[in-house]
């Protein structure tokens, strides 16, 4: 059983009326990458939101390397090594590479009351965990505001990773991207799940999914649909499984109608 | 096809870059957010060198008037400054101007407190005062504009209802004989470098009074606390963690939150800050005044906002910097001063910082998208 690094059993949420999640169960293996798939308001983000500390379940349990843990803040769960990348990055675009890659944890040098924030070795550290994953840093005190899309996507996972996170858990990390960044983010998830961290990739694109992913659990409207291993399934499986799977293919059978009106 | 093209363009920038390096290091010096005020700055004393030049306002008499101006804004501008990096606004530095004075006239006049006792009173009303505020804009997610306008409201009425209902005036006179012998009064009460000014005046090299003393007798204190401020300030918001948070508070509150920056404590230490420095203030001019008036700080933190966004400061937080709104405090101070030594009415003061607000606001939004600006 512990070989599962995280689960959650029977988690729900509800936010008064509204049943956001109901009786979601899922576990994650060590360098494993599980896809979570769900059209827009399946609760994924509620999900994670829970995982993470930032909502109380009002059922379940959440279990951490075979002990039961609940979390009280965000802080908590951070402390524990699960680290999220929210949808927003949590990058402050103002601020400097290196001041965001250290935001909140950043190294002290000196003696107490006059600790001072080592810049220097902050610098470096940041230069380097950029330059690994290919990303020239040419200089790290630039503004993030300066970095496209995908490398801010990789700083802020490179950041989880440098600051000890088990679990990775990230937020539609290649939603706002274009193809190619899409890939670079998505090969470094890869890399990241082969160094042992198991990894929740929470997106509504299949096709970025697919590729990358172990195993898929499918939300629909705050349910599990199930979770199934990558060799069970098929791209259109998983595409028709998703809301609006059904929906998509009732509109393909449609536009092929249409087609075939406006030819006769 | 148009994403070959864009790794093409990004390979070229890369190639070109070993002959940009040179130019990056003037870019992060126009990137600078005191770059303006600094510039400002020289522009104003070239201008007051000019038309003003030979009228007595840069004679040492002349100079520490223009800076004792400029160093009492300059006090409640840096904190002022640090409270909107960390995103906030403070409304009621003005009226807790005229509180602090009162808290410290009150009880040393008429309850026969020590002068320091009652000074660190002020000081911890305007700790509780600070917290009050902070804590109020951090649990109801109101604006702080709001907030703070209230407490500019609470306060003021406050001070002057306390202060006729105990003394049936609105001022409190009689601090200056309290001053000798107080063991804290000093460090607000005290020129510095009285032995330079001397040996100047007898040197002949400044401007002496009938009686062979020199005009100006020292340093102010005033100034010698905003120069503390201003180090202090700098080294907080650029070498200490405590400093990067305020940068996150600022920048994006959700952010900062989720990778553990504590932004609520961060916030309500801020918003103590400017009541501190607004007690600061009180306790130099009072002691200098020997009174305490409760229409004090009117205004001011109106004018310590105008400093810090000439200094830099974003309105939306996440940007700026104390030095720039030191060098804010300078061209008011400067300007407000000069403006006596030249034939210009000094009701266009007034317009002036208007105008100098506008420019700088202008200004910072212009630098704020070159700094994040997307390849
Ligand atoms: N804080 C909240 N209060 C009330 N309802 C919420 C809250 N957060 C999410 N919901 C609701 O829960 C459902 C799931 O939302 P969410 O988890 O954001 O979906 P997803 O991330 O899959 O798009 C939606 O119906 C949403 O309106
Ligand atoms: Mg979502």
């Amino acid at each position: 059983m512990s070989e599962n690094l995280i689960e959650f059993n029977g988690i729900s949420k509800f936010f008064g009326k509204v049943i956001a999640l109901k009786d979601v169960t899922m576990k994650v293996k060590k360098g494993e990458i599980m896809c979570l798939l769900g059209d827009n308001g399946a609760g994924k983000s509620t999900l994670i939101k829970t995982l993470s500390g930032v909502h109380k379940p009002d059922e379940g349990e959440i279990i951490i390397e075979g002990e039961k843990k609940i979390f009280d803040s965000p802080k908590d769960a951070l402390d524990m090594g699960i680290a999220t990348v929210y949808q927003d990055l949590a990058l402050v675009s103002l601020m400097s590479v290196t001041r965001n890659f250290f935001m909140g944890r950043e190294p002290q040098k000196g003696i107490p009351f006059f600790k001072t924030f080592d810049i220097e070795k902050a610098n470096n550290i940041a230069a380097e965990r950029m330059g690994q994953i290919g990303i020239d840093i040419r200089d790290p005190s630039q503004a993030v505001g300066t970095m496209s899309g995908g490398e801010r996507q990789c700083l802020a996972i490179s950041r989880a990773i440098y600051f000890g996170a088990k679990v990775l858990i990230l937020d539609e990390p290649t939603s706002a991207l274009g193809v190619h960044q899409a890939s670079v983010v998505l090969k470094y998830i890869v890399k990241a799940a082969s160094q042992g961290l198991a990894v929740i990739l929470i997106t509504h694109n299949v096709h970025h999914a697919f590729p990358v992913g172990n195993s898929f659990t499918v939300l629909n409207r705050g349910k599990s649909l199930g979770t199934y291993a990558k060799k069970d399934l098929s791209r259109e499986k998983l595409l028709s499984m998703m809301a609006g799977g059904e929906e998509l293919d009732k509109l393909e059978v449609e536009l092929r109608e249409m087609d075939r009106i406006s030819k006769n | 096809m148009s994403e070959k093209s864009k790794s093409i363009d990004s390979k070229k920038e890369f190639s070109k870059d070993e002959r940009l390096k040179k130019v990056s290091k003037l870019k992060i010096l126009l990137n600078r957010p005191e770059l303006g005020a600094l510039g400002g700055s020289i522009l104003v004393f070239i201008f007051f060198g000019i038309v003003a030049g030979d009228t007595g306002m840069f004679s040492a008499y002349g100079t520490l008037n223009f800076l004792d101006v400029s160093a009492n804004l300059g006090i409640i501008a840096i904190a002022a400054a640090m409270l909107m990096i960390g995103g906030e606004f403070d409304l009621s530095i003005g009226s807790m101007i005229g509180f602090a004075g009162i808290c410290i006239a009150i009880p040393a006049i008429y309850w026969g407190w020590p002068l320091w006792m009652s000074i660190v009173f002020a000081f911890a009303m305007a700790v509780l005062v600070g917290y009050f505020n902070g804590i109020l804009v951090v649990r109801t997610g109101l604006p702080s504009f709001i907030v703070t306008l209230a407490m500019l409201f609470i306060l003021r009425g406050a001070t002057l209802a306390i202060t006729r209902l105990i003394t049936g005036r609105t001022q409190v006179p009689g601090l200056r004989v309290l001053i000798d012998n107080d063991p804290i009064a000093w460090m607000f009460a005290t020129d510095t470098f009285k032995w330079l000014f001397t040996w100047l005046g007898s040197m002949k090299l400044i401007a002496l009074r009938t009686d062979g003393t020199p005009l100006a007798t020292g340093i102010p204190p005033s100034v010698i606390w905003f120069i503390i401020l201003t180090i202090f300030a700098t080294w907080i918001l650029m070498k200490t963690r405590y400093g990067n948070w305020i940068f996150a508070s600022g920048g994006d509150k959700v952010g900062a939150t989720n990778v553990g920056v504590p932004v609520g404590k961060v916030k309500i230490s801020l918003f103590i800050g400017t009541a501190c420095g607004a007690t600061l203030f009180a306790c130099i001019q009072v002691l200098d005044a020997g009174s305490a008036d409760t229409m004090r700080g009117t205004l001011k933190e109106l004018e310590a906002i105008a400093a810090a966004v000439v200094g830099g400061c974003l309105l939306t937080g996440g940007y700026g910097s104390a030095i720039g709104a030191a060098f804010g405090a300078l061209i008011f101070g400067t300007v407000s001063m000069g403006i006596f030594y030249t034939d210009v009415d000094t009701d266009w003061f007034k317009v002036f910082l208007g105008a100098m607000m506008l420019i700088a606001v202008v200004f910072n939004n212009y630098i704020r998208k070159k700094v994040t600006e997307s390849k």
